[in-house]
């Protein structure tokens, strides 16, 4: 794996301090070529504790969790508790572009390490934080798992899911409000980055995690004091969005008007090649149809055969006569398909990344997009615990080897 | 207000509906000047979908666009016509920035592809944002954030384990400005180091998709597929949304270590059944998770939302509750505090409250401006930033192209 020395941010350092709440933000940076340094306490960073883990074998330095969001970073280990560790990392700040923290608001001011401080030791250096509730104001104490911030930050799209008869529900697995923490936190630190290079000025990003999930437009109830209560329809008949399919389910739904084209017209005439839509629905007006005008017994005679239809192809055969008929509709993709997707394949999205320590080579998604100049890419594969310790001790801060032993004896490294 | 950050920097935004607007929306809030490209005859989907102000239809009564075109100027040309097309050039020769969300392919067929953009402005960064990218088979596939989520992998894990996927809405929709934002700044940090522009060709599929990477690493190494699990986590239990007092309320409540239980059961006054050794530990908790949240439930049911979340989070357990838009912005102290909704004056529908951008800066926060009339700008942009004289204007507006 070689350094990306063409990356939109290959000039810049940035010292990592978050855990799973910004390491996202960090991960980034690295792909688009900054230097990311990812300072762990001495042990290791807790989210290297949170599964799912390689081959199961529960062990910090197997983490899938940790491997996905620490790539292009390297890693040491300090503790900026200790006066000797505060000193030492005082002096990478020195030479830091940007310092990124998610530790509860007042920890950092604790340690002489707030925005006033690091701003005299590097005029130029941009601290961001990102925590669930941001720097100020009543309820920045509070705790923010990830249910938590859906329901503080996210409760009105959660409401707007399926399943009104059960509680609202997040998205599964990992954290995904840390997600929009991390990359959110990513824009603030560009936006600052063009403020300092104009001016030469650093300042604080704070980043809340509440407001960064707080997508979901609040217009109606703005301008028509409405709120819409969950499982409401605004149409009478009840039509399927999700389709069950011979190997799973994909999203599409009948449509009239202007819309059919994409919709109804080309699927239909699909089926009827394939024998599988009768007179009724063949020779159906697709301009006059609306699901405010219809009733449900016309709703359910096409889904009827719909239904048929579908249950005779797959996901995969299904997206492809999507492109071929020029049909919107997609598949409920699980990780399999993704991994089997021609479009991201022919994207070059699969990146193939080296885990020698464990004799192996992992596939990671790649990069959201093609720059044409500056390619994000993952330069390499997440940091052990204090892999690059000697190389920045030793080398780059110049501490020498006996100093760096009498470090780790203390515990400091 | 001082200057913002991103002032001097010329965006012509030709992207429309969701995505797009919202990533433009970020380098307008914090000062760029952006031109939202706009056409009677093609009016953006948030000019015509409702809700609308008092439920009266009209370009620039909408909610959703007035939230998501703050600070942006509008124009309206015709760009079907050659004559549309030429002036959108001088826009490019103008602009630092294009930007489009387009289904792949579609600015290059408006003879707006990055090679023509190059030759009028060398230094040019051009952002599209299309659902696949601009190559691949499956490149000029339209769609809306539903479509994307579903084959980005989210609904798949989005729901009840018992039920067909969940309905996520359009989620990805707010994964995919992010990424156009962030890619978008750093192009305009390296331009300013190098002088060289380019083209960014995001695939809001492939943004969205690295939101699952822990799973999708999963099953490249342990070939586990990931599918939904409700409001499980391996990690902690209690951990879901329990039922309060009142008609749909909810509160989340999650607990994660022994000190959070232990915390928990004290806010209870620990009731014998805390004391049972099935709910002892993490993993006996897991164990007996109904069971578990049976009594949460009977917990919480007779206790306001607001009541379980302060009392847990006094005692430190996290908690939060599910709140709808009213309660969003009227009911939440804390961004009242930050002052997340700032109220605007809008000439066709009165006082409104956008929301700014969720960082912010210390030294230069954003700056929320309405957002434009349906071309509102047009004499202003053609004459003092295009600067085309009254008879090119007037020629225009007579061939139709400036409407």
């Amino acid at each position: 794996m070689t350094e990306n020395e063409d990356g939109m941010l290959s000039p810049y350092r940035v010292l990592d301090l978050t855990d799973e709440k910004g390491l996202f933000c960090g991960k980034l940076l690295g792909d688009m070529g900054a230097d990311v340094i990812k300072i762990e306490k001495p042990g290791g960073d807790s989210a290297r504790n949170i599964g799912p883990y390689y081959h199961d074998e529960v062990d910090p330095e197997k983490s899938l969790y940790w491997f996905a969001l620490n790539t292009s970073k390297r890693g040491i280990t300090l503790d900026i508790e200790k006066p000797e560790g505060l000193e030492i990392f005082k002096k990478l700040v020195k030479t830091a572009d940007f310092v990124l923290e998610s530790f509860p608001p007042g920890y950092m001011d604790k340690l002489g390490l707030g925005y006033s401080d690091l701003e005299k030791l590097n005029p130029g250096v941009i601290m961001v934080s990102i925590t669930p509730f941001g720097q100020t104001g009543p309820r920045k104490d509070f705790k923010g798992p990830d249910l938590v911030m859906w329901a503080l930050g996210a409760g009105p799209f959660m409401r707007s899911f399926d399943s009104p008869d059960r509680p609202p529900f997040r998205i599964s697995h990992h954290p995904q409000t840390y997600m929009h923490g991390g990359a959110e936190a990513v824009v603030g630190a560009m936006v600052a980055l063009y403020h300092r290079g104009t001016t030469g000025e650093g300042q604080h990003v704070d980043v809340s995690i509440q407001e960064c999930v707080n997508w979901h437009p609040t217009g109606d109830w703005d301008l028509n004091k409405r709120v819409q209560k969950r499982g409401a329809t605004l149409i009478p008949v009840r039509v399927t969005h999700i389709w069950p399919c011979k190997d799973g389910y994909v999203m599409w739904r009948y449509t009239g008007g202007p819309m059919a084209k994409r919709h109804s017209i080309p699927l239909v005439n699909w089926m009827v090649e394939e024998g599988m839509a009768d007179d009724w629905l063949k020779n159906f007006d697709w301009e006059k149809f609306s699901h405010y005008k219809t009733t449900q017994e016309i709703i359910d005679r096409m889904e009827e055969q719909t239904v048929n239809f579908f249950m005779t192809h797959t996901k995969a055969e299904l997206m492809a006569g999507a492109i071929k008929y020029r049909i919107m509709l997609y598949p409920i993709s699980s990780t399999v398909d993704l991994f089997e997707s021609p479009q991201l394949a022919a994207r070059g999205f699969w990146t193939d990344v080296e885990h020698p320590e464990l004799g192996t080579t992992i596939r990671y998604p790649g990069s959201w997009g093609k720059n044409s100049e500056t390619p994000a890419v993952i330069s390499r594969r997440a940091p052990l615990i204090g892999e690059h310790n000697q190389e920045i001790y030793e080398k780059e801060l110049g501490i020498s080897g006996e100093s760096l032993q009498k470090l780790t004896q203390d515990g400091i490294i | 207000m001082g200057k913002l950050p991103l002032e001097g920097i010329k965006v012509a935004d030709f992207t429309w509906v969701w995505t797009g607007p919202t990533t433009t929306k970020v380098l307008a809030d914090f000062g760029a000047t952006v031109v939202k490209i706009e056409s009677d005859k093609r009016l953006d989907v948030w000019r015509i979908q409702p809700p609308f102000k008092d439920d009266v239809p009209g370009p620039d009564r909408g909610a959703i666009f007035n939230s998501i075109n703050t600070g942006k100027l509008s124009v309206t040309i015709d760009l079907s016509q050659p004559k549309g097309k030429e002036l959108a050039k001088k826009f490019v020769a103008w602009a630092d920035i294009v930007t489009d969300n387009y289904a792949g392919g579609a600015m290059e067929r408006m003879g707006l592809g990055y090679e023509a953009l190059k030759e009028i402005k060398p230094d040019i960064i051009m952002m599209s944002s299309a659902l696949m990218g601009q190559t691949g088979p499956w490149h000029d596939s339209p769609g809306y954030g539903d479509q994307l989520s579903a084959i980005s992998g989210l609904h798949e894990i989005s729901g009840w384990p018992d039920r067909i996927p969940g309905e996520i809405g359009f989620y990805t929709d707010f994964i995919a400005p992010r990424f156009n934002a962030l890619t978008i700044l750093a192009a305009l940090d390296y331009r300013r180091r190098t002088g060289k522009g380019q083209y960014l060709d995001i695939a809001q599929h492939q943004g969205s998709v690295h939101f699952i990477a822990p799973i999708l690493l999963d099953y490249a190494v342990n070939k586990r597929v990931a599918t939904r699990q409700g409001n499980l986590d391996d990690y902690a239990a209690p951990h879901g949304c329990y039922r309060c007092q009142g008609e749909d309320r909810w509160c989340a409540i999650v607990v994660r270590t022994d000190e959070e239980w232990q915390s928990f059961c004290d806010v209870l006054r620990n009731p014998a059944w805390t004391k049972d050794p099935k709910f002892a530990t993490l993993k006996s908790r897991k164990e007996n998770e109904d069971e578990l949240n049976k009594m949460v439930d009977e917990w919480t049911s007779n206790q306001s939302d607001e009541d379980v979340m302060v009392t847990l989070q006094s005692a430190g357990v996290p908690a939060g509750r599910v709140g709808n838009t009213e309660d969003q912005m009227e009911n939440d102290p804390h961004l009242k505090f930050r002052n997340f909704y700032q109220e605007r004056e809008h000439p066709e529908i009165g006082k409104y409250r956008p929301p700014r951008q969720p960082c912010v800066l210390s030294k230069t926060p954003c700056e929320i401006k309405r957002a434009p009339l349906i071309g509102e700008h047009n004499e202003y942009v053609f004459k003092e930033l295009l600067c085309l004289t009254d008879e090119e204007i007037e020629e225009l507006i007579i061939d139709g192209i400036i409407q």
